[in-house]
């Protein structure tokens, strides 16, 4: 146990003091008490940021199931370290903010911000973790921690709705995951992503290499929301709006890039990799921004700007992949700008997304609603959350002089090279990323110009509005404050975080380029020239702004995309098909009536024993030890499968009782042949009760009537009991003619007196050398016999106690 | 000689169930039957008897027994049921 696992540990021992905290501390917000622990924790990873600078890295082991080889290894280098940040960052800011916009009498504030802290601590144990195993349960635990938090406000159905989809579609993607990682354990012999790094290329020749890459790759799109499993994030902004910041902008979605990101140096350089998370990141790029600018909810704006920059770094990641395939020699800086491009795009999108998110919770706490036809003309009553959002909106446009300007035209570097790669079928289709990526660009500038002038510029529409808006409490902006002048800082003076924490993100993800001790040197400039990069900025502010100045005349195009071929069309639909045809199924089978499912398992019977038999060679018919048929044999025979005849055949039940009693007799009468005394004596007995019963209870039941059942079930009768009947017949053959052993019964002769002091063997067997069994019979008979009194005695109607 | 009795009453014992046996199927009405049943489990008796003896076993003489009580408690019930509908009647009410 060492003070990095005290520090994954941390969230989830504090979630069990909050319910107290909650209940002692009435007068106080709740959030003020949990605030302090994010902080806390952030400043335990600041402090290791000059350490993971110099290029070291921290292993701390502790055993868990050390025979599975699962140990809770912490292991934090650049890339966790930079995650780490975020996540306690913002997590401390989103507390923060929470505090001033759930309100302490209304809220459920024990139940939040337990949700809140399991998920900060799974999540840190997700980026936090060497052994994939241990990730994987922590992964999951960001799946249940976030369903539990997108149905905060569980009274309304829409959310109940949004956490249903969001889990079932996570934790299909996070199954998915642990079977790659089993795969991947399978090939490799371990769980460490340390040790399967270290054991390089010669597992990519292995036959599950590429199934284990392909499901690891399910188990990320379906987390970071890329297509086509984006569907269930627009519907997780049910979620409270520190929920939406926190989860759905910053880090949960991120942990689908983190996965990529760490298992890069595993998978990179393989052509099906590179091509799956380039293609989809792109596609998801263009799918999501195309997507956000017909969203009249600003929250649904936000969901689907994440979704498409999700897909910008996920792009920028697979086009980074194509480094290590060049390996060392060559100039690598061009290629790994895309990488570059990646982790600062990724710190970038945190920020201006953080606060996006924040400024869209103000509006919605300030005027009531966050459609954005009711909104308008805000500029002017609330000036400070207007600076915010334009300056994020602008970031998220990638406009100059901020962060996201910077990283955009690292994208467009990065889409460019990619396109002239001579690598991977890239001289065919490489030219589609460079387009897709500016017409992503494009729509993304539009929805974020409808994102800010939209909601405060236009006229203002008091009369929409459910509250008279005003500027939001000096509280409730200071966590968004922070987050904007970090997306301002961030671009002024980008090389401040080069060679802290991206430089050391990058070697993580791209170990194969570093020689030992060496570190990376990322070089980051808001000016570098005119280059082709610049002019295609150039072209998305220009067509950009032409695409929303003329927005009311193509929206009307949206329209046109037929609503059958939607994605939550198809979600629904596969849901509902799926509960329907499961429906069937079940129906088709479970009948009801007993006498199905007597054909099924007699069927079953007949196929299973049958089979077992034909295909084993297992019958065997031989006449060596059988006795001679006598006549008394034959003829007790004979009128036994009459009696037995007759009992099927009879009109009357009387005929059948009286028939079924000769068949007891006929047995008393072969016990008899055969030289038992005692069993002749029992059968004779039972089978008079028997008799006696039978007769007690048809009294009482209407004559036997012919039913009407139709050939085909008689015929389906008739065969299954011959079939049954010959099956049981050939076995008893089969096991008669091979009787391998001597049987133990000439011990019980030998010693029944000698031991027992019994002449009469049955009965020595029964008491003495098995007693056993017998006690275990006299239970069952005594519980019969109380289970009869009960039913005759025992009449509940309907709800009664007994 | 004894041998050849054995077998002969065999044969008339198996003909005689034979015979009950038909009239079981037959009936036609239900007191047949029970007459029949009668009949067939003195039959048995009589079978078990003459199987004790051609096998020197004295092992079945209480299988004899039982029959004979049985049969006799059989028919009994049998018969108060055709008679009265049920076979053990309940108590007087108090």
């Amino acid at each position: 146990m060492d003070l990095l696992h005290l520090v994954i540990m941390a969230p989830f021992i504090y979630a069990g003091f909050v319910p107290f905290l909650y209940k002692e501390g009435r007068q106080i917000h709740t959030g003020w008490l949990v605030v302090m622990l994010p902080i806390v924790l952030f400043s335990t990873f600041a402090r290791m940021i000059p350490t993971i600078a110099n290029g070291e890295t921290v292993q701390k082991d502790l055993a868990w199931i050390p025979s599975l080889g699962i140990n809770f290894t912490v292991y934090v280098d650049g890339l966790a370290l930079l995650f780490s940040l975020l996540i306690t960052g913002i997590g401390a800011l989103v507390v923060l903010y929470s505090i001033y916009y759930l309100s302490k009498e209304t809220e459920a504030l024990d139940y939040f911000y337990v949700y809140l802290l399991l998920f900060m601590g799974s999540m840190l144990g997700v980026v936090l973790s060497d052994n994939l195993g241990v990730m994987y349960v922590f992964w999951e635990l960001t799946s249940m921690a976030s369903f539990l938090l997108i149905a905060f406000w569980h009274d309304r159905e829409k959310s109940r709705y949004g956490a249903q989809k969001s889990l079932l579609i996570t934790v299909f993607g996070g199954f998915s995951m642990l079977a790659g990682i089993v795969l991947l354990q399978q090939i490799t012999g371990t769980f460490s992503v340390r040790e399967i790094i270290g054991q390089g290329d010669s597992i990519t020749t292995h036959a599950m290499f590429l199934p284990a890459m392909v499901l690891l790759l399910i188990g990320a799109f379906t987390k970071s929301a890329q297509f086509p499993f984006h569907i269930w994030l627009p519907d997780a902004m049910e979620a409270p709006t520190p929920v939406s910041a926190y989860l759905h902008s910053a880090t949960m979605v991120k942990a689908g890039i983190y996965l990529v990101a760490r298992l890069s140096p595993i998978f990179a350089g393989q052509a099906v990799w590179f091509w799956l998370v380039a293609g989809f990141g792109i596609a998801t790029l263009f799918w999501g921004s195309f997507n956000a600018v017909k969203q009249t909810d600003l929250k649904a704006i936000l969901a689907f700007s994440t979704i498409s920059q999700l897909g910008l770094i996920m792009c920028l990641l697979g086009l980074g992949s194509a480094a290590v395939y060049f390996g060392l020699e060559g100039n690598n800086v061009l290629y790994t700008t895309a990488t570059l491009a990646a982790v600062f795009h990724l710190i970038n999108h945190a920020t201006f997304k953080g606060s996006l998110f924040m400024i869209v919770g103000i509006i919605d706490h300030e005027t009531g609603t966050r459609d954005i036809r009711q909104l308008g003309g805000l500029m002017s009553l609330m000036p400070i959350t207007f600076t915010i959002a334009l300056l994020g909106a602008a970031s998220m446009a990638g406009l100059p002089p901020l962060n996201g300007f910077l990283s955009k035209e690292m994208f467009f570097t990065g889409v460019l090279e990619a396109s002239q790669l001579s690598l991977f079928n890239m001289q065919t289709w490489g030219i589609l990323f460079p387009v897709l990526a500016w017409l992503g660009s494009v729509f993304t500038f539009v929805y974020c110009a409808i994102l800010v002038f939209k909601t405060f510029r236009g006229k203002f529409q008091p009369d929409k509005l459910e509250k008279t808006p005003r500027e939001a409490p000096f509280g409730m902006l200071l966590a968004p404050l922070i987050l904007v002048a970090l997306v301002v800082i961030f671009g002024l003076f980008p090389n401040m975080l080069a060679s802290s924490l991206i430089g050391p993100a990058l070697a993580s993800i791209l170990p194969q380029l570093l020689s030992p001790g060496e570190i990376f040197e990322a070089q980051l400039s808001l000016w570098h020239g005119f280059t082709p990069e610049l002019w295609m900025t150039i072209g998305v502010i220009a067509v950009g702004t032409l695409l929303y100045l003329s927005l009311p005349k193509w929206i009307g195009l949206y329209r046109l995309f037929p609503q059958k071929l939607a994605l939550n069309q198809a979600y629904d639909q596969m849901l509902i098909g799926l509960e329907r045809r499961a429906n069937q199924v079940m129906r088709l089978h479970m009948t009801g009536l007993v006498r199905d499912y007597l054909v099924y398992i007699f069927g079953f019977v007949i196929i299973i024993v049958g089979s077992t038999l034909f295909l084993s060679n297992g019958f065997v018919f031989e006449t060596d030890h059988a006795a001679p048929i006598g006549v008394y044999e034959a003829v007790l025979a004979v009128v036994m499968v009459i009696a037995a005849c007759v009992v099927i055949f009879s009109k009357t039940r009387l005929t059948a009782i009286l028939a079924t009693g000769s068949v007891g007799y006929m047995m008393a009468l072969f016990f008899v042949l055969f030289r038992a005394p005692d069993l002749a004596l029992t059968q004779l007995i039972v089978e008079t009760v028997s008799v006696a019963l039978f007769l007690l209870c048809f009294f009482h039941l209407p004559k036997l009537k012919k039913e009407g059942s139709s050939l085909s079930f008689k015929l389906t009768n008739l065969l299954i009991s011959l079939g049954v009947g010959l099956v049981v017949t050939l076995v008893a053959f089969a096991s008669f003619g091979t009787n391998g052993f001597e049987p133990i019964s000439t011990h019980f002769l030998e010693t029944s007196y000698k031991e027992a002091g019994g002449l009469n063997v049955v009965n020595v067997i029964l008491v003495d050398f098995r007693g056993f069994d017998t006690l275990f019979e006299i239970v069952v008979l005594g519980m019969a016999a109380l289970g009869v009194y009960v039913l005759i005695k025992l009449r509940l109607a309907k709800g009664d106690e007994p | 000689m004894v041998n050849t009795i054995l077998i002969l009453s065999y044969c008339f014992l198996i003909l005689s169930i034979l015979g009950t046996l038909y009239r079981l199927v037959k009936g036609p009405s239900a007191p047949d039957r029970v007459q029949a049943l009668d009949a067939l489990g003195i039959n048995i008796i009589s079978g078990i008897a003459i199987f004790s003896v051609s096998s020197r076993n004295t092992g079945f003489f209480e299988v004899i027994l039982l029959i004979g009580i049985l049969s006799f408690i059989g028919t009994i019930a049998f018969s108060r049921y055709i008679e009265r509908g049920v076979v053990i009647e309940r108590g007087q009410p108090k």
